[in-house]
């Protein structure tokens, strides 16, 4: 996938904008700088503990935003529905979605329909596009990126890993576990704002999604030109997320993630923004993982709780249930 | 080859046990161990327990570690 | 979590790395036959614990790796019939025959499903009577007893539209065959320690005494995997060759009776060909003709195939063997990733070259 990012996409659609491979595009229009992002869920099953396609399509959206230090505005909700969805499955996604645009303080300001043949989409896919502001001190802006990552920076992390991938495997048909695992599944610019109230220093926002807090760093590692390194024994992974990863033969590094975000941050802001965090409800559990380091460029390194240190290789794909 | 974690039974009928392991919890089929109870630990792979864990061994293998002294 | 995280305190770790040391083990070389120890080592970075002396290789036992890309064709051409419903292991998804893989059948609109237990791809029969079900039937000694269980109760129900491809291996055979060709200087073996759930340590006395190498039957964390190579070490430097049991509190020396009876109720031996190595006596097991009606192979009326030999420069079958490491292969981090894989041992997330290239190797 990043390979087909690489060559087709940036390839021929690139540009100083999209050449960043930030989430969200940052640009300027007048004297506003404006974030702009886009995303497409497809999850399956619809329904999961925590949450809903709907849901995650209006915070992923968001979440993307606030990643780029943005305030989320506007979004805009595109559906493709399989022929012969029933109605009733169809408004719940789109009650959800009208929750969490308000839960989020976004207004849905477009959106659009299409109906497919049956069999050429998996009930229903979910297109969000959104909008938002930067903010500026004396018309400079706070800018941030995966490309601003510096040696010395310390690595926090919100929360917990690895609630919503296995909240959604445990609906999976033909993987059916029982479990108190709840999908993640928040908007995580509230907790952004905060930080960025009170740190000046903040280099870098990541929500850890699909491909896990591995596949984040990855791209920060890369971007920045930096090795990220991290401490297995301070990334929080709640007990049963942890039980049910086990059982399924799953690495929790690699789990999507729908309600947390990275924080690289110039050191001397890191214990700062670990109060502010911890007084927010979604950084009760925040917690300094690891630092930037400068080299080697482009590496993740995990220290395990041996002492020893393990390469995290960028995923290559939704991580897989095993049984060998 | 073989993964397979200790799980708990949580309850039994039959051919089928209810097991658990820190807060996750299915269903598996326990007719590869004979004389199981709820409360005993199994190795769950692909669905089956396929070998009740034996607490006295258990507590021997970690006692005779914890006597290494190092 | 109960009963596995005791086995993963870093205290005993620390300990019995200590242990290892001081035991003054000579140049050794340990193979391990079970792609769960080999995701193991790799996840807890083991080989950087161990003194350089002691060297750990991984040998075929990753049975997505070993298994023919002819069966996966096969396995193929019925996923692409519209009748067919093809139920796998997670562990298979990506695997590629010559052509292809489930996962790009299933872009390309087959109904491939991935299931957790046999008793799922049953049940999948059972709800859907208008199609057939094929269950791919991968793993070793510790998977075939329930596949065995599912497919006498799919036969005692007279489930119409299920049926098991079997591709079930056996790993003494392997080791025996391993040991016979031109062997690798193993000095002793990690034994897997689920299949010995299933087969008992006694089965492999043979093996120890045969061959004189050192055995050690072990569990899969940390403590389990270094008090093991410790249990080899000492075996090694004191000259013995026995079958020790490390994981005492699974395996038993007579095994599990239930299960040796169930997959003998259902599966008979076969000569059986492994990817990379070529054809074991004995290795694989096979459905009995009395179950006919349920062994996918008879079914659907697939041929016995030639194995086709893998792409120029490959050394699957000399990493397979443990007389190559990954990274002596010259296609291993460039033309063969993860992504995509060329050869056997990198297409299972617990193949050796996946494993090495997920861990980042010694």
């Amino acid at each position: 996938m990043a390979e087909l990012i690489d060559r087709l996409f940036l390839g021929k659609l690139g540009n100083p904008v999209l050449d960043q491979r930030d989430d969200s595009g940052v640009f300027q229009i007048g004297n506003s700088y404006v974030a702009f992002t886009t995303d497409s869920f497809v999850v399956d099953p619809l329904f999961f503990p925590g949450g809903d396609i709907g849901r995650l399509a209006v915070f992923g959206t968001v979440n993307d935003l606030a990643c780029a230090a943005a305030t989320p505005l506007y979004i805009s909700s595109s559906f493709i529905l399989e022929e012969g969805l029933d109605m009733a499955t169809l408004e719940a996604v789109v009650d959800s979605m009208r929750a969490a645009a308000d839960e989020a303080g976004v207004t849905v300001a477009a959106g659009d329909t299409k109906v497919v043949p049956s069999g050429a989409a998996d009930r229903m896919f979910i297109t969000t596009a959104g909008i938002g502001l930067l903010r500026t001190d004396s018309g400079r802006p706070y800018l941030v990126s995966g490309s601003l990552a510096r040696p010395g920076d310390a690595v926090l992390l919100s929360g917990t890993l690895a609630d919503h991938g296995m909240a959604v495997m445990s609906r999976r048909e033909g993987l059916e576990f029982e479990s108190e695992i709840v999908s993640d599944a928040a908007p995580i610019s509230g907790l952004v704002a905060q930080v960025l109230d009170v740190c000046p220093s903040v280099h870098a926002l990541r929500d850890p999604t699909r491909g896990g807090l591995a596949s984040a760093l990855n791209e920060i590692a890369r971007q920045s030109g930096v090795c990220m390194e991290v401490e297995e024994s301070a990334i929080p992974v709640g007990e049963p997320a942890r039980a049910a990863c086990e059982l399924l033969g799953i690495d929790p590094l690699y789990v999507a993630n729908e309600g947390k975000v990275l924080v690289i941050i110039a050191p001397e802001g890191a214990d700062a923004a670990l109060e502010v965090m911890r007084s927010h409800p979604l950084g009760r559990q925040a917690v300094r993982i690891g630092r930037v380091l400068e080299s080697p460029a482009g590496r993740v390194h995990l220290i395990t709780p041996y002492g020893n240190r393990r390469i995290l290789v960028l995923a290559h794909g939704e991580p897989l249930p095993r049984i060998c | 080859m073989c993964l397979a974690i200790p799980m708990r039974i949580v309850s039994l009928e039959g051919g089928e046990a209810v097991v658990e392991q820190s807060g996750v919890s299915r269903r598996a089929r326990v007719d590869l161990v004979p004389g199981l109870a709820v409360g005993d630990y199994v190795l769950v792979h692909a669905g089956f327990a396929i070998a009740k864990v034996q607490e006295e061994e258990a507590i021997e293998t970690l006692a005779l570690l914890q006597e290494m002294s190092f | 979590m109960r009963h596995i995280d005791e086995y993963r305190d870093p205290e005993q770790v620390r300990k019995l790395v200590a242990a290892i040391r001081e035991a003054d083990p000579p140049p050794m070389t340990i193979m391990e036959v079970c792609g769960t120890h080999t995701m193991a080592v790799g996840r807890y970075g083991i080989r950087q614990l161990l003194p350089p002396e002691v060297r750990l290789i991984s040998g075929p036992g990753c049975p997505v790796c070993v298994t023919p890309q002819a069966d996966i064709d096969a396995l193929l051409g019925l996923a692409a019939r519209p009748g067919v419903t093809v139920t796998t292991f997670g562990d298979m998804l990506r695997v590629p025959g010559s052509k292809s893989s489930l996962e790009a059948e299933r872009a390309r609109g087959a109904d491939v499903r991935i299931v957790y237990s046999p008793t799922d791809a049953l049940e999948t029969a059972r709800r859907n009577l208008d199609k057939e079900t094929v269950f791919f039937g991968v793993g070793f000694e510790t998977t075939a007893p329930g596949v065995a269980l599912t497919l006498a109760a799919a036969a005692r129900e007279n489930v119409p539209n299920f049926s098991v491809y079997s591709v079930h291996k056996l790993i003494p055979p392997a080791l025996s065959a391993l040991l016979s060709g031109e062997a690798p200087a193993v000095d002793g073996f990690l034994l897997p320690g689920h299949v010995s759930t299933i087969i008992g340590t006694k089965a492999y006395e043979p093996i120890a005494r045969d061959f004189h190498v050192p055995c050690v039957v072990s569990g899969f964390e940390p403590v389990d995997i270094l008090q093991s190579v410790l249990m080899l070490a000492r075996q090694v430097k004191e000259g013995r060759a026995e079958v020790e049991n490390q994981y005492r509190r699974a395996v038993t020396p007579n095994g599990n009776f239930a299960a040796q009876q169930a997959v003998e109720a259902v599966f008979e031996p076969c000569d059986s060909s492994w990817r990379g190595i070529g054809v074991i006596p004995a290795s694989g097991l096979k459905v009995r003709q009395e179950y006919e009606v349920y062994d996918a192979l008879r079914r659907f009326g697939i041929p016995e195939m030639a194995e086709s030999p893998e792409p120029a420069g490959c050394l699957c079958g000399e990493v397979l063997k443990g007389r190559a490491r990954p990274a002596d292969c010259p296609l291993f981090g460039s033309s063969c990733t993860p992504a995509e894989p060329v050869g056997p041992c990198m297409v299972s997330s617990e193949g050796t070259c996946a494993a090495w290239y997920h861990y980042g190797g010694e």
